[in-house]
Order: C-alpha cells, then structure tokens, then sequence
C-alpha cells in the first residue's frame, strides 16, 4: 500500500514536471489566450458561486453572465486551436482570418447578451 | 469536398478546369431549374382553387400576420387577444413561434417599399413554395458538403418533388413547416460545413441559421438532440477532431443563448430535458478536447500516467455529477419532458394519458402505405444511400445516417415527422442516383475510350488525360467529378434512379479500384434508373396535383354532371361576420376555432392552440350533453352562438358527428359524468335507430340532423354514415336554427334568451309552442337589443 502511493506520488510528480516542461515550449501568443481561457471560466465560477449563495434571480442575467464567460471561453479555445502552429488541420487557415472570425462571433455572442440581459 | 477541388486543380490539364468552370455554370442554372420546379409544383393548389390560405393552422398564422403588418413589431410581441379562449384570451406574443410571422411581415415589407402592392393575403400564400425552393437549394449544398456536386443536384431534385414536403408546403398552406424545413436543412448544412472547414465564421452562421429555426418550429428541439448526438458518435468512434469542437461548442452556448431569446422557448432552453443532451455532451466534448490537447504535448508514457491518475479521480466526480443531475431531473413532475416529446420516445404515452394530443390525426402513427406515398420510391433507395456514405465513411456521411436513422424512428411515431425524414431520404437516395449514375457513365466512358484506343494503337496500360483507369486510388475522386459533370445532363431531363444501385454500391466497397460494369449492363441500369426517376416524377406530380392540393376550406367534388364546388365554409364565415354583432361569442369544436376568428373575426370559445384542456372538455361536455345541460353551459360562457359542421348531405366524412367521439372523450377526461359507454351501442359508434338515447339526445346529434329528414322527403339517409338516421324528427327547446350553408355543411344556431326558458319551464304544453314562437322572432335580428 504504501509504495504504492509512493510510486503514485512519484509518477504524478513526474507528470506535474513533464506538464510543465511541455507547457513553457508553447509560443507567447497561446500563453496569453490560454490566461483569457483561465480568467474567462474563473469569473463564470465565480458566478455560479454567487447564484449559489444569494440565488439566481433574474435568471436572466444569471443565466447571460455565465453563458457570456463560457462563450468567451470556448470561442478563446477555437481561436487557440485556430492560430495553434501544432495542428496541422489549420495550416491553410492565416490568424488574422482566425482572428477576425473570433472578434465576429465575439461581436455576434454579446449582442446576444446584451438582448438577453434584461 | 476541398480536397477533390484541390487535387483537380492540380492533376487536371487546363481544358479539364475550363470544363470544371462549366460545370459549374451548368449547375447554377440546373438548381435555378430546380428552384422554379420546386416552387411552381406547389401553384396546383392556386390554379385548380384559387389564391387562398388552406386549412386550419395556417388562418391563425394569416391573421397574426396581419395584426403584425398593421400593428408593427412592439405590439405583436406583447399581443394579448381576447377575441379566442373567451373568457380566457391568449396571449399571442409570447406563445407563438414567430418564425413564419416575421418572415412573411418582412416579405411584405420589402415588397411595399419596392412599392409591389400585393396583400398580406398573397404574400402568405406564396411564402410555402419560395421557401421549398430555397429548402431544395440547402439540400443541395449539404449533400455537396457531403458527397460531392453531383450528388447535391440530385438530392435537390429530389427534394424540390418528395409528396410529403409538397403535402406541407403547396401555396396556401401557410404554416411553421413551411419554412421550418428550410431552416432545419441549413442549419445542418451549415453544422457540417463548420465540421468541414472547421471555421468560426460558419460557426457563427451555423448558431443564427439554428436561432431562426427555434424562431419557427417546435421541431427544433430535434437539432439540439441530433448534433450533440453526431458529435457523442464522432468522439465515442475516436473520430474526435478540434473541427468538431469548433463547430459545436460555439452552437451550444451561442445557440442556447439566442434560443432564450425567442418568447415561446425563454427559460425552457436551459430548464428542460430536450436540451439536457446538448448540455452533457458540451462537457463531454470540453474532457475530451482537454485529454486531446494533454495527449498531445505529452510523451505517451506519460499519458499513460496522467490517464490512470484522472480516470481515478475521474470516476468518483462523475459518479457525484450524475448523481445530481439524476436528482435535478428527477425532482420535477414530467422529468423534465414536455408531453409531446415524451409521446415520441413513447408512442404510447399520449393516447394513454392526453387524448387531446392523441385526437388529432396528424400525431398517429403512419401506416405503411403512406411511406410509399409520402416519400415513394426513394424508400427503396435510402439503403442504397446508406452503403455509399459508408464508403468511405467520413463526419459528414456519418451524420447524414445518423440524421436519417433518428428521422425514420421519429416518422414512425407520429404521421406529420414524416416531413423531417424527407429530406434526409432525399439526400440518401440523392447519393445512391449520383453514385449508381456514376458507376454507370464511367463503365460507358471507359468502353467507348478503350474503343476508340484499340482503333487508333494496341490498347495501352495507361491511359492519358482525365481518365478512368489509372490505377491510383487518388484520382478516383477527380474522375468522379468529371463524371458528375457529365451525368449532369442526363439528370436535367428528369434523373432518379434503381436498385440495380446497390449491387454497383455494394461492388464498388469491395473493389478498391475503379469500378467497371460490362457496357450493356450499365446502359441497361441506366435505362432502368431513368425510368424509375420518371415514376418518382409523375408520382410526385399526381400527388402535387390531386392529392395534396386541397384547401379544405373550399371543397371539390366531380360527378356525371360535372363538378361541384361547396364553399360552405366561407359562407358560414361571412354570415357571421356580416349578421352578428362584432362581440358574440361563438361555440364550435376546436377545429374550427382559428377560422372563425380569422374570417368571421367573432370571439371564439376554444381553438386549434389546444392549450388548455379543461376548456376544451369544457365545450365537448356541453356537446355532448342533452339540450338543456348544453343551453346551460354555453350560456355560462356567453355564447351566442353555436356552430356545427355536418357532412351528412353531401357526404363529407371529418364533420363533427365523427369527431363526435374525442369531444366525448375529451369531454369525459375532465367531468366524469360524461361516459364514452353511453354513446356506443355495443362498442359500436352508430347513429341510426340503434343508437343510445344519451347519444340521440346530444346536442351534437340534435344540431347535425334538426330538420334533415326534410332534406329528402322523409328518410333522413346520412351519407358519411350510410344509415337512416335515428330519430328524425324533434324540436329544438334551447337553440333555434339561424343559419345553415347551401350543402348543409355548416350549420349555426343560437342559442335562445333566457326568459323563453323560464317561460316554457313555468308550463311544459307551452315549450312546444316557445320553440316555434322565436322562430318568427329570429328576423328580428338582435332580439338583445
């Protein structure tokens, strides 16, 4: 039992160090979308969080608060699997076209929002 | 699609990409044909009636149409009509799919600012056939998503003619499905497109394309089933790609998002079970993007590590989330589920527990003839289909089965989903034509190539040019292409096809080379193909001409003396609207709630929105019960008048004496004392001299057969029911008869004022004379004023 853990222990240390390494090679540019990504999904737990404490309301600017952040977020991911040099799927496809794709479906989500705000 | 483009463009030599380019002028013009064939197939109903909006739903939607033309958008929204559920009202805004409403007000908009002056009236009528055109348009671009150019002409084809979209969409039937079909085909076309291409933009469009189907139709709820679905099959299948994430992952949160946007829907897309789906396989796809991505910068072996290490920890949060959401779910009433979507998963569930939903021909399960009359041979074609979008088997095809096999089930549960399985059976018999064509032009190019090269050297192993033999899997795809420019043609004087497909289909799987058949053999199945698409064409046409094409609300009859017309309908209509006062209210079954309000513009009691139940019961009680009981009810909600729909002279078969038996037991779900036994002699529905006295006393019998027995001298013969009827000659105590069409086939009473009943309570002999007393009253017109 005990070695066991111990080797668990030792492989997920292994996993943490290999993750790490592996992550600080990705390009600048995808650092920072992944930071967007990371605050995008933070904020809505953060909301989920307050819904849970004080309720949810108006449910819809609950539900548009949250849904903005994970549409912020998913929209973020496709962007990064877009501009990611790594896949080979998008070779053909330049960032700035991934870029403006991104800012429409931005632009497309939170007028959405803003209707459904209240 | 792209990489056959591309590999065309570079193996071909220049001629091959001047006759690429037209190709694809040809294909224009050919779905321009297909648009125009698509829309003037539906004028049957305009040329043999006339310009007028067909049956029960769509004078609804007519008249919301109206109010939004005259009254502007703001209003529409927050339209509470008080002229229907008297005394409840409705509230329109808020309980309409508004799709079809603003498409049409928007028409008509643009025409008038264009300063085309066509009526409301015309533009719905029209707005159906526009709109299959445009249906048969995304047939063809999703079908070209998935199997190439010449495969979407043909599924477009197909489509612009199948019997069952034509049976809702011919000019004048003005209702959701007529734009909800075109809707539901693009935004599918545009699902795959964003698999495809993997672009954000289509992303986009896919979400919009979807929000206007969730605008228009109820039926949406089968997209939100049906990608997440295709998405869980492409990942459980290990054919997960960043593609898939792209193009679903922004549908969910952006479609969802604009689905609250629609009035009808609001809360209910993120509160019911229908959407359930798209929510667990949106977490789904977010754990297997991640382990992607993780399996990606990782070393395998580390992987490996990491996969163990989450799986444990995996389980148990997944255990606990399944756990709540069994709990959430459980905890309300339905589990969720609105009552017509659990009569599809459980085709008994509505006739067990909603007869209102149940009474309602359109929500029976078909019958397997109307498969042969619906879709017809494209049937047998599906199969066919299947096999060739196995071969190969990519995300696209995959879907367009998945799409098909859920639509078949869905077809099989209720007779009007018949509709949303059309278009799949299109596009699948559209792949099995263009692949059978295929087959079978190839093996006659190649034979009249190698004809031509024995004549000129000693036939050689390698042929120039575009052609078929080249052993290289690769330039199957370009000759392909080459050929569907060829077969396109053909197809123009009218394609479809054979069963002689499957056998090529089936053949061209197991040989990886290109498939030749002997040279007789393929002309031989062409003929066969050519014929078989003839068939599906004059079948389609009959359909379009005879069967589909009537409004119900004028009626056609031939005879040996010619034809006959009964306008009944209108007429009774106009009667009202011209003879009462503008507040009346007026009773009927709720078939013919709609109509009344949109011609007659009178208040009714109950109508085709059948949304609440006790309401209905309500006025199929009073139908149900003798005179004096009905008097009484009807009185309680001021109703005037009561109007009844009887087809016992002319002979026609939906009136109200056969939709007697569902206002029984409508009636009888709500107030016990109304028993369905009492009404059947024997377990037998009859209306003759056996019948029961509850039923002979009903107030539906005493309004259908008052004064008919002087139709015909005496004998009383009901020509629905083949029977003298049972008793033939009564007088009316609470009605007198104020009105009654030409053929008999509307029939209106009113009901007589309150102090006629006192008086003839105070005596009995005098009853008998009160009833013929208001009689001579009833030219005075408002005996309340």
């Amino acid at each position: 039992m005990g070695k066991s853990t111990a080797t668990t222990k030792d492989d997920a240390q292994a996993l943490f160090r290999s993750l790490h390494s592996a992550y600080s090679a990705t390009p600048t540019n995808l650092k920072i979308i992944d930071l967007y990504v990371v605050f995008a999904v933070f904020t809505a737990l953060i909301q989920v969080g307050y819904m849970a404490i004080v309720g949810s309301f108006p449910f819809n600017s609950f539900l548009s608060g949250v849904l903005s952040c994970v549409g912020t977020a998913v929209l973020a991911v496709c962007l990064r699997i877009q501009v990611n040099k790594e896949n080979k799927e998008f070779k053909d496809l330049p960032p700035e076209r991934a870029f403006a794709d991104f800012v429409l479906c931005n632009l497309v989500l939170h007028l959405v929002i803003m209707n459904f705000l209240g | 699609m792209a990489v056959p483009v591309d590999a065309i463009i570079k193996q071909s030599p220049p001629s091959s990409s001047l006759r690429f380019a037209f190709g694809n002028v040809l294909a224009f013009f050919i779905l321009l044909l297909i648009g125009v064939l698509a829309f003037s197939i539906r004028l049957f109903s305009v040329i043999k009636y006339e310009s007028v909006i067909h049956e029960f739903d769509p004078y609804f939607n007519y008249r919301v149409t109206q109010f939004l033309t005259k009254n502007g958008i703001y209003d529409f929204w927050n339209w509470f009509d008080d002229r229907t559920w008297y005394p409840l009202g409705r509230v329109i805004g808020g309980t309409v799919y508004p799709g079809l409403t603003l498409t049409a007000g928007t028409i008509w908009k643009v025409l008038q600012s264009l300063n085309i002056p066509l009526s409301v009236e015309t533009v719905c009528v029209f707005t159906a056939p526009v709109f299959s055109a445009f249906a048969a348009w995304a047939t063809y671009l999703l079908t070209k998503e998935v199997k190439g150019t010449g495969a979407g002409l043909t599924a477009a084809v197909l489509l612009a003619m199948v019997p069952s979209y034509i049976s809702r969409s011919v000019a004048g039937s003005y209702d959701n499905e007529a734009v909800a079909i075109f809707a539901l085909i693009f935004t599918f076309y545009l699902y795959i497109k964003t698999l495809n291409t993997g672009s954000l933009f289509y992303a986009t469009l896919n979400s919009i394309s979807y929000f206007y189907m969730v605008c228009s139709w109820g039926g949406y709820t089968f997209i939100i089933n049906l990608i997440p679905m295709h998405a869980l099959l492409c990942i459980v299948t290990g054919r997960y790609s960043s593609r898939l994430y792209i193009a679903y992952a922004p549908l969910v949160v952006l479609g969802t998002l604009l689905a609250a946007l629609v009035p009808v829907v609001g809360f209910n897309a993120v509160m019911t079970s229908e959407h359930f789906a798209s929510f667990l396989v949106f977490i789904v796809i977010h754990v297997v993007a991640l382990a992607y991505y993780i399996k990606g910068i990782l070393s395998p072996k580390m992987f490996k590590v990491a996969a163990t290490l989450v799986i444990s920890v995996g389980l148990v949060v997944g255990v606990g989330v399944v756990a709540v959401l069994v709990a959430v779910v459980a905890s309300s009433p339905t589990k969720g589920w609105s009552g017509r979507s659990l009569s599809l998963l459980d085709p008994t569930y509505a006739s067990k527990y909603i007869p209102i939903i149940a009474s309602v021909s359109e929500h029976q399960p078909p019958t397997w003839p109307s498969y042969f009359m619906d879709i017809n041979v494209l049937a047998f074609l599906v199969p066919a289909g299947i096999i060739a979008c196995f071969s190969p088997l990519s995300d696209a095809s995959s879907f367009v089965i998945l799409y098909l096999v859920m639509s078949v089930y869905f077809s099989g549960v209720m007779v009007r989903l018949m509709l949303v399985l059309a278009p799949a059976a299109c596009i699948m018999s559209g792949i099995a034509l263009s692949e059978a064509f295929d087959v079978c032009t190839r093996s006659i190019k190649y034979y009249i190539t190698s004809l031509s090269e024995s004549l000129q050297t000693d036939a050689g192993d390698i042929v120039p040019g575009n052609n078929i033999t080249s052993p290289q899997n690769d330039v199957i795809k370009p000759d392909k292409k080459e050929e569907l420019l060829k077969e396109r043609p053909s197809r123009k004087n009218k394609k479809k096809e054979k069963e002689s497909i499957e056998k090529p289909s089936v053949k061209s799987k197991m040989t990886k080379r290109p498939l030749v058949l002997p040279v007789e053999a393929s002309i031989f199945a062409l003929f066969l193909i050519v014929l078989l698409g003839a068939f599906y064409v004059v079948h389609s046409v009959w359909a379009a001409a005879e069967a589909y094409s009537a409004p119900s609300i004028v009626l056609t009859s031939h005879s040996h003396d010619g034809l006959h017309v009964f306008d009944d309908f209108r007429e009774a209509y106009a009667w009202l609207s011209h003879n009462t006062e503008v507040d009346d209210k007026v009773a009927s079954w709720w078939d013919y709630g709609y109509q009344t309000t949109a011609m007659a513009n009178r208040t009714v009691i109950v109508d085709n929105n059948t949304w609440n139940n006790t309401h209905i019961a309500t006025v199929g009680t009073a139908m149900s019960s003798p005179e004096k009981d009905a008097w009484q009810i009807f009185n309680s909600l001021d109703v005037k008048y009561v109007l009844v729909v009887f087809g016992g002279l002319v002979g026609y078969p939906s009136d109200d004496i056969n939709k007697f038996l569902w206002m029984v037991r409508i009636g009888g779900g709500v107030f016990p004392h109304i028993k369905e036994p009492d009404y059947l002699r024997d377990g037998q529905y009859r209306i003759d001299s056996q019948a029961t006295p509850t039923m002979l006393n009903s107030l539906m019998y005493k309004l259908s057969y008052f004064r008919f027995v002087e139709t015909d001298g005496g004998k009383g013969y009901d020509r629905v029911r083949r029977t003298e009827i049972g008793k033939k000659y009564f007088k009316l105590t609470h009605f007198e008869e104020v009105f009654t069409t030409h053929h008999w086939m509307v029939r209106i009473y009113k009901l007589k004022p309150q102090k006629n009943r006192i008086r003839g309570k105070t005596k009995k002999l005098k009853s008998k004379t009160s009833s013929t007393t208001p009689r001579s009253g009833s030219l005075k017109k408002n005996p309340w004023h």
